[in-house]
């Protein structure tokens, strides 16, 4: 069957479901988020209809900028960490049989699927006293007696790339798994030495993919919500933290929605870089 | 690389991603309320708790229910959309294809505020069931972009053949692209209901005071401490995401459904 225009009306007949689901639960739901984020907060936690621009104004403070600043700062820590860490590895099971890469695949998807919450508890239980690393440190003579690691920077840190790195695989597996093996193979008959080749034929071949990725793991970061809380002190909270605290605790949904709609035009910002990326390399 | 360095390379990798789990497994079979690792005594009580305490039992169902409802719902809304976007040329309906992606790439948090605000004004803040639709839009991007996929491996031929011999366009759909595309959607099924299990910022800002997810459940005991069943809950998480991304690689081309190209007949 060849694709066609539709002829009636009734060709359209499936987008009617999925067209409303989305624009009701999707758009409607974006714009009254959007349309909040200029209303005029009431004593109390209600708000009225309002077109003001108190909630962005208060984006000039110190402390906004602060939390900002860190949000963006761990992001693309943990993109630079993940990236590194993962680019090499995603190459090499991209070389490994089938077979073992569906191994692979399977356990990175279980990581990815992980809850945040199951994640935080996982690494305070690996950074506590009791039943923490350092227990084996000092086993093995390197430590005289074990501490608790977290709360602290490392811990989140170290968290968020644990979380990171099976998306940062994930986004990356498509393009170097289909990168044209003769490629290597020709560097290789060339006499490169495999890190050789490696660093001078599949990362120059692959820069617009690991700029996209650096994107893309950014903007995942940077609605990491929980990890901080659980393994961060209130200086390592993030901007998702202050927007859900602004929402539910404070009660003040303008200055949390104002706060979302930053947050939205920044991704979407970033996400439009990706593109731009992904296309010139295609042209390319 | 060599063989030696690049088994050194994966084993830390593979060590990194393991070591939390293993603590997690370890100290889930402490016969004592204590986190501890090496754990003390073998004891598997505290994943006799998952099912025997009510607070956890409770929240284990309205997690496999949320799951179940919310990934029927994303099929339900993906389906129709990618069949649409598969068999007609009609360029301006990519919008709704874009809007089943967005969710999905932006911050979670952003989603989540948006539903927030949105039962709110529409009066049904806490309802149940504002948390199934909401975590169906929410993870409609895998389905819809598992059944893209599947719709892109029919083969048009196949499908020309049973039209040319008569069939209609809802017979055609039934019999014969329905079965080739089924592993797709039931892949498309089980990544919906995997991540629905373990969300928890959609979750706690639509039903979060209302209704206790696992994941709400584990955040709120996490705060008053520690409880050994938050251990065992989240050892049975992971064998459980195992397990079921195990049968889709199994039933399904997980590598195909990842991104990589078809396997080669061999």
């Amino acid at each position: 069957m060849r694709r066609e225009a539709p002829k009636s009306v009734a060709d359209y007949a499936p987008l009617v479901f999925p067209g409303f689901m989305l624009v009701a639960f999707f758009v409607v739901p974006f714009g009254t988020m959007v349309a909040v984020s200029f209303f005029q907060r009431q004593q109390g936690g209600f708000y009225t209809p309002a077109f003001i621009f108190d909630n962005y104004e208060r984006f000039l403070s110190a402390f906004f900028g602060g939390v900002l600043g860190f949000s963006i700062m761990l992001a693309v820590m943990v993109a630079l960490v993940c990236v590194a860490i993962g680019f090499p590895f995603t190459w090499l099971i991209s070389k490994a049989s089938r077979r073992v890469q569906v191994v692979w695949l399977v356990v990175l998807l279980s990581v990815l699927s992980l809850s945040e919450v199951i994640i935080g508890f996982a690494w305070s239980t690996l950074f506590s006293r009791t039943a923490g690393i350092t227990n084996l440190l000092v086993a093995i003579g390197l430590m005289a007696e074990p501490r608790a690691l977290f709360p602290g920077f490392g811990a989140v840190l170290t968290a968020m790339v644990y979380q990171a790195l099976p998306y940062t695989v994930l986004i990356l597996y498509p393009a170097i798994v289909r990168l044209d093996p003769t490629l290597t193979e020709a560097a290789r008959t060339l006499g490169a030495s495999p890190i050789r080749a490696f660093f001078n034929v599949v990362v120059p071949g692959l820069r617009n993919t690991i700029v996209a990725t650096l994107i893309m793991v950014f903007v995942f970061a940077l609605g990491a919500y929980l990890l901080p809380q659980i393994l961060g002190r209130p200086q390592h909270w993030t901007l998702s933290v202050l927007i859900t605290d602004q929402a539910i605790y404070q009660s003040n949904m303008p200055f949390a929605a104002a706060m979302a709609v930053f947050l939205v035009l920044m991704s979407l910002a970033l996400v439009g870089l990706t593109l731009l990326v992904g296309r010139k390399g295609e042209a390319a | 690389m060599s063989t030696a360095l690049t088994r050194l390379y994966l084993a830390c990798v593979a060590i990194f991603l393991a070591a939390p789990i293993v603590v997690v497994a370890g100290v889930s079979v402490n016969e004592r309320q204590n986190l501890t690792f090496p754990p003390q005594g073998f004891s598997l009580s505290w994943y006799a708790a998952i099912f025997t305490d009510d607070g956890w039992r409770q929240a284990l169902v309205n997690s496999v229910l949320l799951a179940t409802l919310a990934a029927t719902l994303a099929v339900l809304i993906a389906l129709p959309l990618a069949w649409f976007l598969w068999r007609r040329i009609a360029p301006w309906a990519n919008v709704f294809r874009l809007l089943g992606v967005a969710p999905f790439v932006l911050p979670p948090v952003i989603t989540a505020l948006g539903f927030l605000t949105f039962w709110t004004t529409a009066g049904a803040y806490g309802q149940w069931w504002t948390a199934v639709i909401s975590h169906g839009i929410f993870f409609v991007t895998l389905p819809l972009v598992t059944l893209t996929l599947g719709f892109a491996s029919v083969d048009r031929s196949l499908v020309e053949a049973a039209s040319t011999m008569g069939a209609s366009d809802r017979r055609v759909l039934r019999t014969v692209v329905l079965p080739l595309i089924l592993p797709y959607l039931v892949s498309g099924f089980a990544f919906v209901f995997v991540l629905s299990l373990n969300e928890y910022i959609v979750a706690y800002m639509t039903v979060g005071f209302t209704m206790e997810t696992l994941p709400i459940k584990i955040f709120n005991a996490l705060r008053y401490g520690y409880t050994p069943t938050m251990a065992s809950v989240s050892v049975f998480f992971v064998a459980l995401a195992a397990l079921i991304f195990g049968l889709v690689a199994k039933f399904g081309d997980l590598p195909r459904l990842l991104g990589a190209l078809p396997a080669e007949e061999s």
